[in-house]
């Protein structure tokens, strides 16, 4: 379970957390929604590490992670899914995969996870993840390199920019299987109506703080708001 | 030849016992081992230091390997080798230099390879440059290559500088007829104070003539580097130089592409890029749990592969 104690997070003179108390249970899936600038891939980024909280803690099964670096969360089991795929030169698909799970994988469980997110390892493998590789391609190769690795909490900031809708039909099988196999939660900043119908928890988030959260009874309040309406008419489909 | 020798010849051209094909193995400034086949004939020169091999027409699927090693401190070894490829022939040419300096001397090798490639013939070259030993003494490599093209041939270079080498200077010349390609990838790394410098100079003369060069280059601590190169089209032809560098603590990275279009079909395009390593890059990499150092290391290695 991953607990957030009153976060709140400033920066240039600007609060862009405000105040934030949130938990995670394990076995959960929450969607974080609102409008854009709203704090939701900055939340998602302090609980990986990347930001720091100006005041406030963050506990994960009782073990207080406030000050603890990127990798030592991620070795903690937290996994994080860029919105903007990272490129890399000389770096392949194949490595990445490897360097993902840590444990040894042949080429037989580097096809598995790359076929999960509709990609062939035969063309695929080899490549470089460089500007050669399409955006909707570099998106899939990011989930990839999530789901390879052994995750407690997996973080996923808009998993569908940039994807076509075949892949993002993939994506919603994708969370349902990662659901039977990952212990704690899985987090999806999202404005998309199908994942958001998926969820057991939604966030919704507005200036830096948590409006309101609706559970699964709820979620048609979610998808009736009119926030969530103008999300809908404003977000991004691959 | 020691145990010492067989790991420098190793570290340098994979050359082992194994070895199937042609090989003239060149130790501190002597040959001391060769051997040729039908095909591919090794003979040493009379009038310089070095020797002359020949390819005959039509061989396919054959390797040569000319690896030279030296262990002798103080030594500078200056070689000319001739590569004579037949028309329509297909030959991966394994070369490279180890320098072994426990003393304080300087040990240096200046090779100076020049390759002729008939109509149709087709090279995969690979030159790995590597220093070690506990001495003060420079370990310092200069090697120059002359690229001359026929009509249809092609050749893939692919030159490496592992590591260990104090200064190295790097001359490619290229001349390309009609329907030819010269594709170039050149890796350095350079750590401590060590100097590396490389000049390019490709001439474009046929019509459906191509090169591209890529080189990608890690300068770390105090050392220097310098990429220059300068493309001349003088025909309808393609040419496209990439200078991809990283620099870390005080490291140093110069470029200075050139490219000069002689004819209104002349399709050239230069890029340079230096920094260092992109912080998103090393984010990534730690939120898969390797630490910042580890996310370095595999930046680089995969950078220089």
């Amino acid at each position: 379970m991953l607990e957030l104690k009153n976060v709140s997070f400033e920066k240039d003179n600007k609060k862009i957390l405000d105040d934030i108390n949130l938990v995670l249970e394990d076995n959960s899936f929450v969607v974080i929604t609102g409008k854009n600038g709203s704090g939701k891939s900055t939340l998602a980024k302090m609980i990986m590490g990347i930001e720091k909280p100006t005041t406030g803690s963050i506990v994960l099964d009782n073990v207080d992670i406030t000050q603890k670096e990127i990798d030592e969360r991620a070795n903690l089991g937290i996994s994080y899914a860029f919105q903007q795929p990272v490129k890399f030169k000389g770096i392949t698909v194949e490595n990445l995969i490897k360097l993902s799970a840590k444990k040894k994988i042949g080429r037989k469980e580097v096809c598995n996870i790359l076929s999960k997110v509709g990609l062939c390892a035969n063309e695929y493998s080899k490549r470089e993840i460089n500007g050669q590789l399409s955006g909707g391609e570099l998106k899939r190769i990011e989930i990839a390199s999530v789901i390879a690795k052994e995750s407690k909490i997996i973080l996923f900031d808009e998993p569908e920019a940039g994807i076509d809708l075949w892949s993002f039909n993939n994506l919603i099988n994708t969370f349902t299987e990662l659901r039977k196999s990952i212990s704690g939660a899985i987090v999806v900043i999202s404005h998309q109506e199908r994942i958001i119908k998926i969820a057991d928890k939604v966030i919704l988030m507005n200036e830096g703080k948590i409006e309101k959260t609706y559970n699964k009874d709820s979620l048609h309040e979610v998808l009736a708001s009119t926030i969530c309406c103008k999300l809908q008419g404003g977000a991004q489909n691959g | 030849m020691d145990n010492m020798d067989k790991e420098l010849l190793k570290t340098i051209s994979n050359f082992d016992e194994k070895i199937q094909g042609a090989y003239n193995i060149r130790k501190n400034g002597a040959g001391v081992e060769r051997k040729v086949t039908e095909n591919v004939n090794i003979v040493t020169k009379t009038d310089v230091s070095g020797i002359d091999i020949i390819v005959k027409d039509n061989t396919k699927k054959e390797s040569v390997h000319i690896p030279v090693i030296i262990t002798k401190s103080g030594l500078t070894d200056v070689v000319y080798n001739d590569f004579y490829i037949g028309k329509n022939a297909e030959v991966e040419i394994i070369a490279g230099c180890g320098i072994h300096n426990d003393n304080c001397d300087t040990s240096e090798h200046d090779g100076i390879h020049r390759f002729y490639l008939e109509e149709n013939a087709k090279v995969v070259y690979i030159e790995k440059h590597y220093g070690e030993g506990k001495g003060t003494g420079k370990k310092i490599l200069n090697p120059v290559t002359e690229v001359y093209l026929k009509s249809g041939a092609t050749m893939e270079m692919n030159t490496i500088q592992i590591s260990g080498v104090d200064d190295a200077k790097r001359i490619t010349k290229g001349v390309l007829e009609n329907d030819t390609s010269l594709i170039i990838t050149e890796k350095i790394m350079t750590e401590n104070t060590q100097n590396a410098e490389t000049d390019f100079n490709l001439e474009l003369n046929g019509d459906n003539s191509s090169t591209h060069v890529v080189s990608r280059s890690f300068a770390t601590e105090s050392s220097n580097q310098k990429f220059v190169s300068k493309v001349i089209g003088n025909a309808k032809c393609f040419a496209h130089v990439e200078c991809d560098a990283i620099i870390k603590d005080n490291g140093k990275v110069i470029a200075i592409p050139q490219i000069i279009a002689n004819n209104v079909d002349a399709n050239l395009i230069h890029e340079a890029t230096i920094g260092k390593i992109a912080g998103e890059q090393l984010i990534k990499l730690m939120t898969l749990g390797l630490s910042k150092k580890e996310a370095e290391k595999e930046i680089i290695n995969g950078f220089l592969q």
